[in-house]
């Protein structure tokens, strides 16, 4: 600073100790250490909130990765399933999940009875608010896939229904249930009471991470499989758009394009795309993609062409910083051993530059897979990822949803256990995220060359 | 990653995309109402289960939008069905026509009670009448015998059976169905039974006016226009313990926990109380198919069907069971359906 360089007579000066720092010195030190302070304290505050953060996202998600399930034998009746007994595929698959639902209770109830466990329960019917509605449809589809099956008792493995599940996970109390018409008091001590009997209990739910979504009446079988394959899907075609166009319009403008008002137009246009927000790139997919184009309402297709749009600029961006970065003695050298420019960009430019675009890419990923504005707009929020794609072609074409929207969805639903899906969905969003950025990372360490 | 790679993927991607603008729907799609929303994902759900039809797919955005987007076109890019939580408007009915959307069946697959609900451990607002309401939100109402600017601040300032509690109500926004249920049957019905209308058509307005004028909010914060779901309405609840929210009656079971619910003129909203026709605030929840798309889209007439189904919509199916009341005139609704009779008469 200036006042350390003022022309000072010695005159005017006091003897100060040179052991002990002047008043002045003193004071710019003070203001040196309440600078580092400020640094500290604001460092402090922000891993204070992501741990708050991450805390609430881990406390209120992790009881989605659990499930409580009650294991029955089912008698498969042929009386009910199989009317004729002729074993008629067509004639067993008439019968709908409603006519399973009686065999489900009967087999819990039997189950009940057997374990000598005292209920005031007496009805199989009052079996019903233990079960999911999930249940009939899994047993149903076991035996129209095998219904030689039929006439047999067979275990199942079947899922308990939310507010079960709730109790057992601490959601649901006790005082709460004499104002909750789905489930009550009884069945809280008939769940109890099964515990120790293995038959219900709570493990670990593989379901929930391969799962399809699930109506607001059973929370308990949602998952975010469906959605994960639609972000997948998603994420492909923003890959193999985006890096392209996004590469190639990069090498152009920073290796071909001569410096002119265009180009300089060009640039500023790229920069503001970047900044545009990303609700308007879902008001433009709308228009263009499916009023304009006719393409399909809610397909993954769809979602990835207006994410594309959205992670372009940054790709450009990115990839232009990279190129820069290249020394321009290795172009040089390149053109003077009688190389094209072609072949100086392609052979020497470009891979030098390559983890620095790849860096860049993965992070414009990372971007578009945790956006949600967008896909409010061309449909793909709802209860929509209902139905596993089986194949490419299914996979781009077909209604789908995404990680974030399906996240979005359930923290809309009534049921509370939606809300805990909700967190864990995020847990999973994060944990691509972080893997995302990880490998972004690692690659710029590993390959990055300084020069 | 050579050019030729490079044009090779984009080529392909452009290939798909062409390709796909001639290709059908083979699921049907269904949009509109966040009300009924659930029941619809119910009924898809179970249709893609017993059915070998894909399960159809819902989107919500509110009875408007539904209904906006279901009038846009004739044809595979427009929605099939559209939920409503009201009846379809004239003028919607008119802009269907105007784009070529003329043949429209109407479902009503039962009823929905609207309740009033605060903060389970917050002041006690457990008895309201239409009249509370309407003398607490409205912007002008009868101070002793006459029209005024409402200056209620508290809700025991007009009835001192309510708390002593600073008036604020989280209503469902203009987007949504509920909003104009709310409005006709608890703010039009205390407007009338406080006499502010009689009042309104004596300072001068025609009936109609009167009628237009009952229907308005105050404005000046203590009614809150809430755009999004019932979760953001709760949430608003939950931040407010002296505030009440409008929910649907589904939605209010399954928050018991964090939620109690209020009378409305003595009666407890109930799924019984409301099919009996005691509980005041209740309305008819629509589904609206598009006739032509009947025959295109494989399984849109089978789920509409199995919609209104007995064993789905009737009192012992699932949707009851969710919190719909369920409709005494069923069996004419399915007679509808199975019959596709159109809207306006015709078939």
């Amino acid at each position: 600073m200036t006042d350390a360089s003022l022309p000072s007579s010695s005159e005017n000066r006091e003897r100060v100790s040179l052991m002990a720092p002047d008043a002045r010195t003193q004071k710019r030190k003070a203001a040196e250490r309440r600078f580092r302070m400020y640094g500290i304290a604001g460092i402090a505050t922000g891993i204070f909130f992501l741990i708050v953060l991450l805390v609430s996202i881990v406390s209120s998600g992790a009881g989605a990765f659990q499930q409580t399930f009650i294991t029955v034998s089912v008698y498969l009746d042929p009386a009910k399933l199989d009317k004729n007994g002729n074993r008629n595929l067509e004639e067993i698959s008439k019968v709908s999940t409603f006519g399973y639902t009686p065999l489900i209770q009967q087999a819990l109830f039997d189950k009940v009875q057997e374990n000598g466990i005292e209920t005031p329960l007496e009805k199989s019917k009052d079996m019903k608010a233990l079960i999911s509605a999930s249940a009939a449809a899994q047993i149903r589809d076991v035996v129209i896939s095998n219904p030689d099956l039929i006439g047999e008792t067979v275990d199942f493995r079947i899922l308990a229904s939310s507010r079960v599940d709730g109790y057992l996970k601490g959601r649901v109390q006790r005082e709460d249930v004499a104002r909750d018409k789905n489930i009550d008091a009884e069945h809280l001590d008939l769940v109890d009471a099964l515990q120790p009997f293995g038959i219900i209990e709570k493990t670990f739910n593989m379901d929930f991470i391969t799962g399809a979504d699930a109506s607001e009446s059973r929370a308990e079988s949602a998952g975010i499989g469906v959605a994960m394959i639609g972000s997948f899907f998603m994420m492909l075609v923003v890959l193999v758009l985006s890096l392209p166009i996004g590469v190639a319009a990069s090498i152009y403008l920073e290796e071909f394009a001569p410096k002119n008002r265009w180009t300089d137009l060009i640039e500023v246009n790229i920069a503001n795309l970047a900044a545009v927000p990303s609700i308007v790139f879902g008001i433009l997919g709308l228009a263009v993609f499916i009023q304009f184009m006719h393409l399909p309402q809610s397909a993954p297709l769809v979602g990835g062409l207006v994410l594309t749009l959205m992670t372009l600029p940054t790709i450009i961006i990115s990839t232009r910083a990279s190129l820069k970065a290249v020394p321009p003695s290795i172009r040089d050298a390149a053109l003077g051993v009688g190389a094209s420019k072609m072949q100086s960009v392609f052979h020497h430019v470009l891979p030098l530059a390559a983890p620095g675009i790849l860096t860049g890419t993965i992070i414009g990923l990372a971007q578009a897979l945790g956006e949600t504005a967008p896909l409010l707009l061309i449909g793909m929020v709802g209860f929509i990822a209902s139905n596993a794609p089986d194949g490419i072609a299914s996979g781009l074409l077909d209604p789908n949803s995404a990680m974030p929207a399906q996240i979005y969805e359930w923290a809309k639903r009534a049921d509370p256990a939606f809300y805990e899906r909700a967190w864990g969905g995020i847990i999973i969003l994060l944990g691509f995220l972080i893997s995302m950025n990880t490998i972004a990372v690692i690659l710029r360490r590993r390959f990055e060359r300084r020069w | 990653m050579s050019f030729k790679k490079l044009s090779t993927s984009t080529l392909a991607i452009a290939v798909v995309t062409a390709a796909t603008a001639a290709s059908a729907r083979d699921q049907v799609q269904v949009a509109g109402s966040s009300t009924v929303l659930p029941y619809a994902s119910i009924v898809a759900e179970a249709f893609g289960e017993n059915f070998d039809f894909p399960t159809p797919v819902v989107e919500s955005g509110g009875s408007s939008a539904g209904l906006k987007r279901f009038c846009q076109g004739v044809g595979t890019e427009h929605t099939d069905i559209a939920n409503a939580s009201r009846a379809i408007r004239e003028k919607e009915i008119k802009a269907c026509a105007d784009n070529g959307v003329t043949d429209i069946i109407e479902v009503r697959i039962g009823y929905d009670g609207i309740v009033f609900a605060s903060q389970f451990d917050g002041p006690d607002f457990t008895a309201f009448t239409e009249s509370d309401i309407f003398n607490a939100l409205a912007p002008k109402v009868m101070v002793d015998g006459e029209l005024k600017e409402n200056p209620y601040t508290k809700w025991a300032d007009f009835n001192a059976d309510l708390p002593d509690e600073d008036i604020l109500a989280f209503i469902p926004g203009t987007k949504h169905g509920t909003r104009e249920v709310f409005e006709e049957k608890v703010i039009a019905a205390g407007c009338e039974a406080t006499g502010a209308m009689e009042a309104m058509i004596a300072g001068g307005m025609s009936e109609d006016e009167a009628e237009d004028a009952c229907l308005e909010v105050r404005t000046d914060g203590r009614s809150v226009d809430i755009d999004g779901d019932y979760t953001e309405t709760l949430a608003s609840i939950d931040a407010n313990a002296n505030a009440i929210g409008v929910f649907g009656l589904a939605f209010y079971e399954n928050n018991t926990d964090k939620l109690k619910v209020a009378t409305m003129a003595g009666v407890e909203p109930t799924t019984e109380t409301i099919a009996a026709g005691e509980y005041p605030v209740s309305r008819p929840l629509y589904f609206y198919i598009k006739k032509a798309h009947i025959g295109v889209i494989p399984g849109l007439k089978e789920f509409a069907e199995f919609f209104v189904a007995d064993e789905i919509a009737g009192p012992d199916g699932p949707l009851a069971e969710y919190g719909l009341v369920s409709d005494p005139e069923l069996a004419e609704t399915q007679a509808t359906v199975a019959g596709e009779q159109v809207m306006g008469g015709g078939s």
